[in-house]
């Protein structure tokens, strides 16, 4: 089925199998890695992408499902050569050590504050609950996150 | 991990999809957030040879209030749902446990009506919906008719749903004046419940659902019955596991998720303030 999608701006078309999933989609298709598969299974987040604006989890989406929809990956993020606030916060912080995750984790922490703009360190770790990091402990990232918003404690 | 081969087709309004369900019979799924149907899919525990996308009908994307109940289309993303001012005051509850299901992603894409219609014991929303005396609206090749949530969940994954019908409404009975409590038991954030008790109290009575406690979601009828004769929070809650017949996992044996039943009904019933 041709499947056309607005990917961080630009409209893409391939032509793909009904089952393909859209993260393949993006990684395989568009030509854009940025965005990681860890679990493959919906419980990591390291695959989050927005999806009109909204992060979700591209290994459980099939690319059908969002056909003429906007979706922005982290490739989308950084204004040219400057950063998105989320990824300097992450950058100033440490917020990051092998860096598997980070792609899904500032997707959903940039969601996370378009829904709650000014979040409690509470918030900040119940918004970021489908997101698994394996190196961090967590620390750094909710600090980043809390920077980005403009409320560090 | 990617599914077997299937055709695809959208539909762009309820009509579109009783077509489409009556044309290919039980080969054909509804696809609706996919949250739980694509998993199963990858996993190849469903192989449907029609998958029929009913998520972008965004008629059945809506919370308004209509007389004494309010009235959710099956297609309305749990987000809208957590989010939503009328369900927030006056079936807190609901919007309560929407918020404890999965993480924000999935969220964003689970429906009430997929939640529902898939018929999960371990969901959090069946149970919430039995608690709160809720009804569903079902659209057929013959019509609509309404079920109470009771009646809607049959067996394990099993609902009330023929195979050419699909799930239109949630109606939830108005109660701006209840207290609610929603317990979930379980040990990782964004982890599925072991056990869980939704209680909402109004006045002399009590609604209470429990997540994980049958092959199906299940009201705690022994315990409803006793907080209506007067019981003590503690007294009623005792109850909670009579009857009922749990499985074991991993996670949990089922005498941990009998004694779970009762803790969580009693806390439930207390932080509702019976
Ligand atoms: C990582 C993860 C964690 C989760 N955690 C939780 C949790 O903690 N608690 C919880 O309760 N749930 C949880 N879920 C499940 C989530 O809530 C799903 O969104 C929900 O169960 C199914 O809704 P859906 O819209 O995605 O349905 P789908 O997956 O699209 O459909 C599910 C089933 O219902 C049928 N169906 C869908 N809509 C209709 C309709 N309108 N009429 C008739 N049939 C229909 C489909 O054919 C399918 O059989 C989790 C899911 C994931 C992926
Ligand atoms: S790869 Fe999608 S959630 Fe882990
Ligand atoms: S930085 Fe390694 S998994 Fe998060």
């Amino acid at each position: 089925m041709q499947v056309t999608v607005n990917i961080n701006g630009e409209s893409v078309s391939h032509d793909v199998e009904p089952r393909t999933l859209l993260v393949h989609y993006i990684r395989d298709h568009a030509g854009m890695t940025g965005t990681n598969i860890g679990c493959d299974s919906s419980s990591c987040g390291a695959c989050t992408v927005h999806l009109d604006g909204e992060a979700v989890k591209s290994c459980t989406i099939l690319a059908v499902q969002v056909d003429g929809q906007d979706v922005t990956t982290i490739e989308g993020l950084a204004d040219g050569e400057t950063l998105h606030p989320m990824q300097q916060a992450f950058h100033e912080n440490h917020a990051l050590q092998c860096g598997y995750c980070t792609p899904g984790m500032v997707m959903a922490a940039v969601s996370l504050l378009d829904e709650c703009p000014d979040p409690t360190e509470e918030q900040v770790r119940e918004g970021l609950e489908g997101n698994l990091c394996r190196c961090t402990g967590y620390h750094n990232i909710v600090q980043a996150v809390l920077e980005a918003s403009g409320s560090t404690t | 991990m990617i599914p077997v081969a299937f055709d695809y087709e959208r539909a762009d309004s309820v009509d579109h999809a009783l077509t489409l369900l009556a044309e290919h019979g039980d080969e054909a799924k509804l696809l609706a957030g996919g949250h739980s149907l694509l998993p199963l899919m990858k996993y190849r525990l469903a192989a449907p040879s029609m998958v029929i996308d009913i998520g972008r009908v965004s008629d059945l994307s809506y919370v308004r209030q209509d007389g004494d109940h309010i009235a959710i289309g099956a297609l309305t993303r749990h987000r809208d749902v957590e989010v939503s001012d009328l369900v927030i005051a006056e079936a807190g509850l609901l919007a309560a446990a929407t918020a404890k299901v999965g993480d924000p992603q999935v969220r964003h894409r689970g429906t009430l009506g997929g939640s529902l219609a898939h018929g999960d014991p371990a969901s959090d929303l069946p149970a919430t919906v039995i608690a709160l005396r809720g009804s569903l609206v079902i659209s057929g090749p013959g019509g609509s008719r309404e079920v109470q949530a009771d009646d809607f969940f049959t067996g394990f994954l099993e609902t009330d749903l023929a195979d050419d019908e699909m799930l239109t409404e949630v109606r939830i009975p108005r109660r701006p004046d209840a207290t609610w409590s929603f317990q979930k038991f379980n040990r990782r954030a964004q982890d599925w419940a072991i056990v869980g008790a939704a209680v909402v109290v109004d006045g002399g009575t009590c609604g209470v659902g429990l997540v994980n406690m049958d092959a199906r979601p299940v009201r705690a009828a022994a315990v409803e019955a006793a907080v209506a004769s007067g019981a003590s929070a503690e007294d009623a809650a005792a109850l909670a596991a009579d009857g009922l017949e749990p499985t074991a996992d991993l996670n949990a044996s089922v005498d941990y998720r009998c004694h779970l039943a009762r803790v969580l009904t009693r806390r439930g019933l207390e932080e509702s303030g019976r």
